[in-house]
């Protein structure tokens, strides 16, 4: 490794400022746009400063219209430039959802591969924040399931800053979702690295017992997991998956196959969630390695109840604690 | 509360249905439907240069394109094409504002802008391979600057506004068009793309085809204003054109466009037309309409007004009209042969272009979907 490589410890919403700076001074094609994004910085302040360095004209704040937000970004790739549209919070992408859906994911298709749609659409998402209705949901699922659209989940500060590099510099669009409870975790970056591949998973933590798969903000969950249960003379490997569209099942096999057990965590509905699709493909594939069925701790299938009843909807430690025993029990 | 301002809210029985205000907008023509030339102090300049030469030129651009559509909605009724939106009646709408535009302008068709796109150069035959089955698209878009086709309704409103801020960001003087249906105009999409257009000040003219009819709902289901009106609340100008005057539908699309190319911002032309056919070959319009309003409408046939005026002022010889009916029975006889022609995608196209960097299950399911088609011993699957 390189003598002059700096670390700089920074929180992940920050990592996502410096990595948007970067992209914005690197490519003049490269434009950031959403409600509140230019004078206020965002409601998160994930985008602070930077209309402030490079203008009103490359950082855009917008009319109070998603879909208006996504139709004109998809416009603007269409003339060549690179757009990265932040919706505000997860429960407000639905009035955008037809032109993501219906027209951002198809477009490269439909023109048989003469369009490229360079579209990053950030969505700070999940709950544990205490927000009213409509600012916790994960509804990546709903993308994972279109064909053309990539959706991706940085579980940390250098993930957010790598990724979202490589989310901007994708020729697909990408549904960048923002784990906004991790908004201020601090975590090394190396702005000089060369990073992994954005749809490689990731082995975050080493264990022969079982194998936790979780993704952005259940991440560092399942890592505080692992640690109670080593407590308990129990070695869990956790794998922070990144991409959840291209998902990595190579990376959960290979897991799966030395530990033989898998509980996948995610704040989303468990009913046709991302752990569903995970639990039947990785059956498929591991069907004579698995001494128990895969289990999957996720959100219920109700609306994302009000904030003071959050922690009982969201998967936490004794939940996956327990799903952890359920499965070590077969 | 009086007894009488109680009854006057209740909503009345006929809301919704009722006709839109007695107040006759104003529609801008400069050929009458029996082909005579009037003045108009505002528009006659955008076409004072016009020759006859270019006169002929509009004329042959709506009869081949009528015959192209003629052709298509028999190839549909022979089983060649799935579907067909029909532009019969739109003809002049469409070729004068297509006629206005430059080669650098870029175009945003909704799924029945067949005309704009013989405009553009875009090949007929291009236009059917969605239809027909074989792609979803299948063109360039930046071949001729003439985007893909868009079935949902409205959406391309947007995408036309997202361009045209690119174009005032690139310091270019283009202009782009966006076509759109009186339908479409209820679409939250075109309000938003208003919206936009205006607060960027962008260089887009909204060209909405009013033709009556949104597959089976009147205009009047989609508005209680003249459409043209929207733009006012916009800050943007709005003018209603006889959409069955190719003259004028070119004079005020040119007059839009400068606008646009001068840094004015965005500009609604409603152009007032009829779909004399079917919303598309799935639909039947005398369940829906009256014959008497088709009938109507077809004394103010966009084609037959520009003939009689070329025949009144001699700007055509019988001879010009005899070479040109030869030249659409050869259009149509191309177009024919060229879809009985047009071979079915091959079957691993499914996966082509899902995206443009690859996607591991793509990849995946590819490789099953091959793997399956070997499996047929006798090959025929491969």
């Amino acid at each position: 490794m390189a003598e002059t490589v700096t670390f700089k410890n920074m929180a992940l919403a920050k990592a996502i400022n410096e990595s948007l700076r970067r992209a914005l001074d690197a490519d003049p094609k490269v434009l950031v746009m959403g409600e509140d994004v230019g004078k206020l910085g965002g409601v998160f302040r994930v985008t602070d400063g930077l209309q402030k360095d490079f203008g009103e004209s490359r950082v855009v704040d917008t009319p109070l219209a998603e879909s208006g937000i996504v139709g004109t970004a998809i416009g603007l790739a269409l003339r060549g430039y690179r757009p990265v549209v932040e919706i505000q919070f997860d429960g407000f992408v639905f009035p955008a959802y037809d032109q993501i859906v219906t027209q951002l994911a198809k477009m490269h298709a439909r023109s048989l591969g003469k369009v490229k749609m360079p579209v990053v659409v950030r969505i700070p998402y999940g709950g544990g924040i205490g927000a009213v209705e409509h600012h916790s949901e994960s509804p990546e699922s709903l993308f994972a399931h279109v064909a053309g659209l990539k959706v991706v989940s940085p579980s940390n500060a250098s993930d957010a800053y790598w990724m979202m590099q490589q989310a901007i510099q994708s020729d697909d669009p990408v549904i960048f979702f923002e784990p906004k409870r991790r908004y201020w975790d601090k975590g090394d970056v190396n702005t000089e690295a060369i990073p992994g591949p954005l749809h490689k998973a990731q082995v975050v933590r080493e264990g022969t017992d079982l194998t936790l798969v979780a993704y952005g903000p259940m991440v560092k969950l399942c890592q505080e997991v692992a640690n109670a249960a080593a407590e308990e003379g129990r070695s869990l490997e956790v794998v922070d998956l990144r991409s959840i569209s291209p998902l990595d099942f190579d990376a959960i096999q290979a897991s799966v196959e030395k530990t033989r057990r898998l509980v996948v965590v995610h704040e989303a509905p468990v009913f046709f969630g991302s752990g569903a699709e995970i639990a039947a493909r990785i059956t498929e594939r591991c069907f004579y390695h698995l001494e128990a069925p895969v289990l999957r701790v996720g959100g219920y299938h109700a609306p994302y109840p009000p904030a003071r009843l959050e922690d009982e909807y969201l998967p936490g430690l004794d939940r996956v604690l327990d799903a952890v025993d359920r499965s070590l029990a077969y | 509360m009086t007894v009488e301002s109680t009854a006057a809210r209740k909503p009345r029985r006929s809301a919704g249905t009722r006709k839109s205000p007695s107040t006759k907008p104003e529609l801008v023509q400069l050929l009458t439907p029996e082909g005579k030339r009037v003045k108009n102090a505002e528009y006659d300049k955008y076409v004072a240069d016009i020759t006859p030469e270019e006169l002929r030129g509009l004329y042959r651009d709506m009869v081949l394109t009528r015959r192209f559509d003629a052709e298509a909605t028999s190839l549909q009724r022979q089983g060649e094409l799935g579907l067909w939106a029909s532009l019969l009646g739109q003809e002049a709408a469409q070729i004068g504002s297509g006629r206005a535009l430059r080669d650098d302008d870029y175009v945003f068709p909704t799924y029945r802008e067949h005309g704009v796109a013989w405009c553009r150069g875009v090949d007929p035959t291009n236009l059917l391979g969605m239809f027909r089955g074989v792609n979803n698209g299948g063109w360039d878009p930046n071949g001729n600057n003439f985007h893909l086709y868009t079935i949902v309704i409205g959406s391309q409103t947007l995408h036309a506004t997202g361009y045209a801020m690119g174009v005032a960001k690139d310091g270019a003087d283009s202009a782009v068009i966006a076509y759109f249906g009186d339908g479409a105009s209820s679409q939250g999409d075109v309000a938003e793309s208003f919206t936009f257009s205006a607060v960027y000040n962008a260089p887009v003219v909204f060209f909405c085809q009013n033709n009556q009819w949104a597959i089976s709902e009147p205009t009047e289901r989609q508005t209680r204003v003249p459409l043209y009106q929207r733009a006012q609340g916009f800050g943007f100008p709005g003018v209603r054109v006889d959409g069955n005057d190719v003259l004028a539908s070119l004079a005020v699309t040119k007059w839009a466009l400068e606008r646009a190319r001068g840094g004015e911002g965005p500009t609604l032309v409603e152009a007032y037309t009829y779909r004399m056919g079917a919303h598309t070959t799935s639909d039947d319009p005398s369940k829906y309409r009256a014959d008497e309003e088709r009938e109507a409408w077809e004394a103010k046939d966009p084609i037959l007004r520009l003939r009689r005026y070329l025949e009144a002022s001699n700007h055509a010889d019988e001879g010009f009209f005899a070479e040109l009916e030869t030249e659409s029975e050869a259009l149509g006889k191309r177009v024919r042969e060229a879809v009985r022609a047009m071979p079915d995608p091959d079957r691993f196209a499914i996966f082509e272009h899902a995206y443009a960097d690859g996607h591991a299950l793509v990849d995946e399911e590819r490789a099953g979907f091959a793997a399956y088609q070997a499996s047929f011993a006798d090959g025929e699957g491969a």
